[in-house]
Formats: C-alpha cells, structure tokens, sequence
C-alpha cells in the first residue's frame, strides 16, 4: 500500500476545539506544512493571539507564547532582534490585528521587522459570540450590528492589507482565501513563501491575510460558509498579491 | 577598574544595567527619564546589543515580554504615565511567569500631572499594578550609587524568581549627578533558563502562557505564584535602620525622601530629640518583620513621603495599632524640606513610655 496523504509532524495528533467549517484547522495545517517543509521546526517560535487560535500551541508542534490581545506584532519585534536568526511567526484574528492591535501591526511593518504575519480575516469576532470586527463587511448582521453593519454608524470594513502595502518596509503582503481546494493551495504557496523570505533575511516584513470561515457566526453551513467568502466577502477583500 | 565617576541618575542606571549583561532595551520617550532612552541608542548598538525604541508603552514592555520570552535579560524605562500603560503588559509577565526589569522615574499625577518628582506610584508599583493576583518585587533606591547598585540585583531577582522587578526611582534621581562606582562583580549563581522559547530543537516544544482554561488550573498556577511570593518574602527584603537603640520617634521613609528624613533626624539628634528611622529598600516584599519589631520598643512612627500617604498604610499594618502612626508629605511634584520634617517631628507628642 501506498501512503499518498499523511499528517505533517508539525501538526499535532489530538481532537480540535475548533467549530465544524471552521478555517483555523486549515490554516494551522498550512503554516506546520511549511514549517516540515522548509525544516526550521528547531528554529521557529510561534506567536498566538487573543481569540480563537489562543490555543494554536496545542495544535502547532513548535516553541510558542500567547500574548495579550493585539500585541503580537510588538512581542515579535522583542523576539526577533533579540534572535535574529530565529524564524519568528504571529497568528492574529481581524479583532486582534485589524483593531486593538493596528498601531501594533503598522509600526512592526513600518520599522520593518523580519517576521511573519499571518492574519486570519473571518469578518467577525469569534470567541466573544459573534460581535462586529473592524472586517465585518456592509450589510453583515453580528451580535452588536444585528440590523446589519452600516457605513453611517460603524464605518466601512478596514482593508489592513491594503494600508500595509502603502509601507516600505511591508516586503510581502497577499490576500488569499481558505474556500475550497484551489484557493487552498494558493495560499499554502503565500503562506511558505512568506515563511521564506524571512528564512532568506529578506529586509522587511511579510503578511499573508486569510479569509477564513466562521459558520458559526456567519450563521451559515460550512458549505454556504465557503461560497459567502467567494461571492461576498472578496468584494470588500479582494483577492491577490498586493506587494512583493 | 571601579575608579569613581560623576554620573547622572538616568545614565548611570543605563550603564549598570548594560553592565549587569541586559541584552535587550525597548522605550519610548517621556520626560523626566529621557536620558536613558538616548543613553541606551548609543550605548547598546556599541555592544552589538539590541535598543528599539517602540511606538508606545505598550509596544516597550510587549516587546519586553518577547525578548524574555526567548531567556534574554532585558528592560524597559519609563515614568508614571507610561508606566499606566504598561500594566497590562506587566500583568502578562507576572502570569507567564517571565523575568523583566522596568524602571519607573517617577512624576507626579494623576493624569498627565507634570514632569516634577513624586512618589506617587507606590500604590501602583507594590500592589502589582495590573489586573489579577500577583506582585512585583519593587526596589527603591535613595542616591544614585543606590539606583546603580540595584539594577544587577533587579536582573538577577528576575531571573531567579522569574518575575517582573520595578526599579521605583524619581524625577531627582533620574537626573541627579553624584559619583559613583560601577561595580563589576559576578553576582548570583541563577537557574538555567530552560524554559525559554528557543526553538524545539531536539526537545519537546516549550509554551510560555498566561492563560489556564481548565477547572481549578488557574487557580493552582496562583498557589505556585504565590508561594513563590512568600519564599520573596522570607528571604529578599532589604531596609536600612539608623538610630534605633534608645529612639522614642522612629521616622520611616524611602527613595529621595530619605534623604531628607536623615538630615532632619540628624539636626532633631542635635536638638535632643531622641529620633531613628527606618528606611525600606525593598517596597515589597516589605520590611514588615522590621517594622513590626521596632513597634514593639518605639514609641510613635512618623512616615514621610512624596505624596498623600501610600507607603504609610504599609506601615501602619506591620505595626498593626501597636503605637501611633503619623504622616507629613507633600503631593503633586512638592518635595518636603528638612525643616518642614524637622518641624513636624517637634510637633509630635511622645506617648507614655510602654510597661
């Protein structure tokens, strides 16, 4: 018999806590693929945010610390010019990044910090139920906009990508999406790509924005989940390389 | 080698920390601790060390919490209200169990306040600060030989408990010049760091975290902090005592303020007035032993202070309504004078003497 799919080592053996359909699995499978992949599991700490993913450390087989909510960018920066030769990675929701932690995200960018950003973008925030994230698109109905978001009171869904890729020292900046196989391998490309810059001592920092499902609060199948990314939420968050 | 040089507070506890092998500084600039941040530009790329200097307090000590994360010695500077924005960071420190040095040139407050010294932050500094049940260890020096001798004994107490040490200065320390000696002595023996974030090269993955989900988990880490808590206790504190043996007035003050409260003293010595006092150098753990024990021979406690009365709660509960305590202070960037002191210890009144 032949073995044509197994489990990454990085990827540990244990039951998820994660809702059905939702994205994190998928996005924790990339990022420990690309760390077997590129063989710097002795090498890389892993940063977790506040939100759903604090637990990535019981999923991730690697040297990791979860921080307070937002800062990940900045105990990046404390990490990685501390240990340059470390490959130093943070894993932040839209609530974490795209709100209490913008000017986090900016300044790290800004000063150019060799490191690795992955943003899951699920338009929502998710451990607290449901309410509006800075990435809830118009029209979404959460737990604090239950009419739906409207630009007059809550303001238009913030493109992170897009303001980061105005920064010089932003080397690497794509929005990928996790709503099928094609799409998923597409990101598995951004996500080892980002990784490898890094690896490569390349002069800046690297972030790939994934949107990720969240049946439970979009209060949706997963199926339908999957097709509302493709067919609403990429009008707000286009997809595609915006720099680098 | 230790030849004695002229120094100002804020640099001279730079250079003592770099001395003491701090690998990592991050700040961001307010008054009056600006020197250390500029010091620390200069000083620490020439060591081929690390200075970043952060968008915010907030950025400073979370970076602070990721350079420890991975078993680097490493600090932060700041003044009062930078330091309110640190709490959060420090709370983060304490619970994932992470050493860190901050300094905190005091100012006075509330809110912005203004630039002049204080003592303001005591409260702040000694009762964790943060959110959650946890504590820093709090060293207060009173010169700035004081201030520099501290800053390798703040790196080593972190590395040995593995907790956040605040160095609580003040606006005339921080820019007081005085000669001093920087001291070059191997300290203490520390424990291997074998939890910090290395990467999982052949071992099992390391986590660094604060948070404990699981029924009773959260409540067990705290048993863990706090008997560390109570080991700090028995065997860290430190406090300077002047006078004791036939004294009916006992004087306790800290940092700058002592200095003013051993002039006065001195001059009440001279005029009959049988005075000593009691310096804390350790804010916590607390001389409460020390205290206690003065309490039971001395007669009345005056406690002396940059600010309306913090430090005198502490005392008044290590003498636990034994005899009198008192207080006289000056808020908002006032620093009381030695005649003020000397003035108020003429006003006290002895009570009669214990059986």
């Amino acid at each position: 018999m032949k073995t044509i799919f197994e489990r990454t080592p990085t990827l540990k053996d244990c039951p998820t806590h994660y809702c059905p359909g939702c994205g994190h699995g998928i996005a924790h499978r990339l990022i420990a693929e690309t760390i077997d992949e590129l063989g710097i599991r002795g090498r890389t700490i892993g940063i977790a945010p506040v939100g759903c993913a604090v637990l990535a450390y019981n999923y991730l087989d690697v040297d990791m610390v979860e921080v307070a909510h937002g800062r990940a960018p900045a105990v990046a920066t404390g990490m990685k010019r501390a240990n340059p030769d470390k490959i130093i990675f943070s894993y932040q929701g839209d609530g974490d990044l795209a709100a209490i932690g913008t000017g986090e995200i900016i300044h790290a960018a800004h000063r150019g910090e060799q490191i690795t950003v992955i943003f899951i973008n699920n338009a929502v925030f998710g451990m607290t139920g449901g309410q509006m994230a800075p990435t809830t698109v118009l029209g979404q109905v959460t737990a604090t906009t239950q009419q739906g978001r409207e630009a007059a009171n809550e303001g238009y869904p913030l493109q992170v990508s897009e303001l980061l890729e105005l920064l010089p020292g932003a080397i690497y900046v794509e929005r990928c999406a996790l709503s099928g196989p094609a799409q998923i391998r597409k990101a598995k490309k951004a996500v080892k790509h980002a990784f490898q810059l890094q690896l490569d001592a390349a002069q800046g920092l690297s972030l790939v924005e994934l949107l990720s499902p969240c049946p439970t609060y979009w209060r949706m199948t997963p199926v339908k989940a999957m097709e509302w990314i493709e067919k609403e939420m990429t009008k707000a968050f286009p997809l595609g390389r915006l720099k680098g | 080698m230790n030849e004695r040089i002229l120094m100002c507070g804020n640099e001279a506890l730079a250079e003592a920390a770099i001395i003491a092998g701090c690998d990592a500084y991050f700040g961001y600039p307010i008054t009056p601790q600006n020197e250390i941040t500029a010091y620390m530009s200069k000083r620490m790329p020439e060591e081929d060390r690390v200075f970043v200097q952060s968008e915010s307090e907030l950025a400073a000590i979370n970076m602070v919490f990721g350079a420890s994360a991975t078993g680097k010695r490493t600090m932060t500077t700041s003044s009062s209200p930078g330091i309110s924005l640190m709490q959060e960071g420090i709370s983060y420190l304490a619970g994932a169990e992470l050493p860190a040095v901050i300094v905190n040139v005091m100012r006075g407050g509330p809110g912005l306040g203004n630039i002049a010294p204080s003592q303001g932050d005591y409260f702040q500094a000694t009762r964790g600060g943060g959110h959650g049940d946890y504590r820093t260890i709090v060293l207060g020096p009173s010169t700035v030989q004081e201030l520099v001798d501290c800053m390798p004994l703040a790196f080593d107490l972190a590395d040995q408990y593995q907790i956040p040490v605040v160095v609580l200065a003040d606006g005339i320390l921080g820019q007081m010049m005085e000669p001093i000696v920087l001291d070059k002595k191997p300290r203490r023996e520390l424990p291997p760091k074998d939890w910090a974030l290395t990467g999982a090269k052949d071992r099992e993955q390391n986590i660094v975290r604060s948070l404990w989900l699981p029924e009773g988990a959260l409540e067990e880490h705290n048993y863990k902090l706090q008997a560390k808590y109570e080991q700090i206790q028995k065997d860290e504190v430190l406090c300077e005592q002047y006078a004791l043996d036939d004294a009916e007035i006992v004087v306790v003050a800290y940092g700058v303020a002592a200095r003013i409260v051993r002039s006065a003293v001195n001059q009440a010595r001279k005029e009959g007035i049988k005075a000593g006092w009691i310096r804390p150098i350790t804010l916590w753990p607390f001389p409460t032993e020390q205290i206690a024990k003065a309490a039971d021979e001395l007669s009345i406690f005056l406690v002396v202070e940059m600010s309306m009365g913090q430090m005198v709660e502490d005392v008044k509960l290590a003498v636990a309504g034994k005899t009198p305590v008192l207080f006289y202070g000056r808020p908002g960037g006032g620093v009381p004078t030695v005649s003020q002191v000397l003035e108020r210890i003429k006003q006290l009144t002895i009570p009669p003497k214990k059986q």
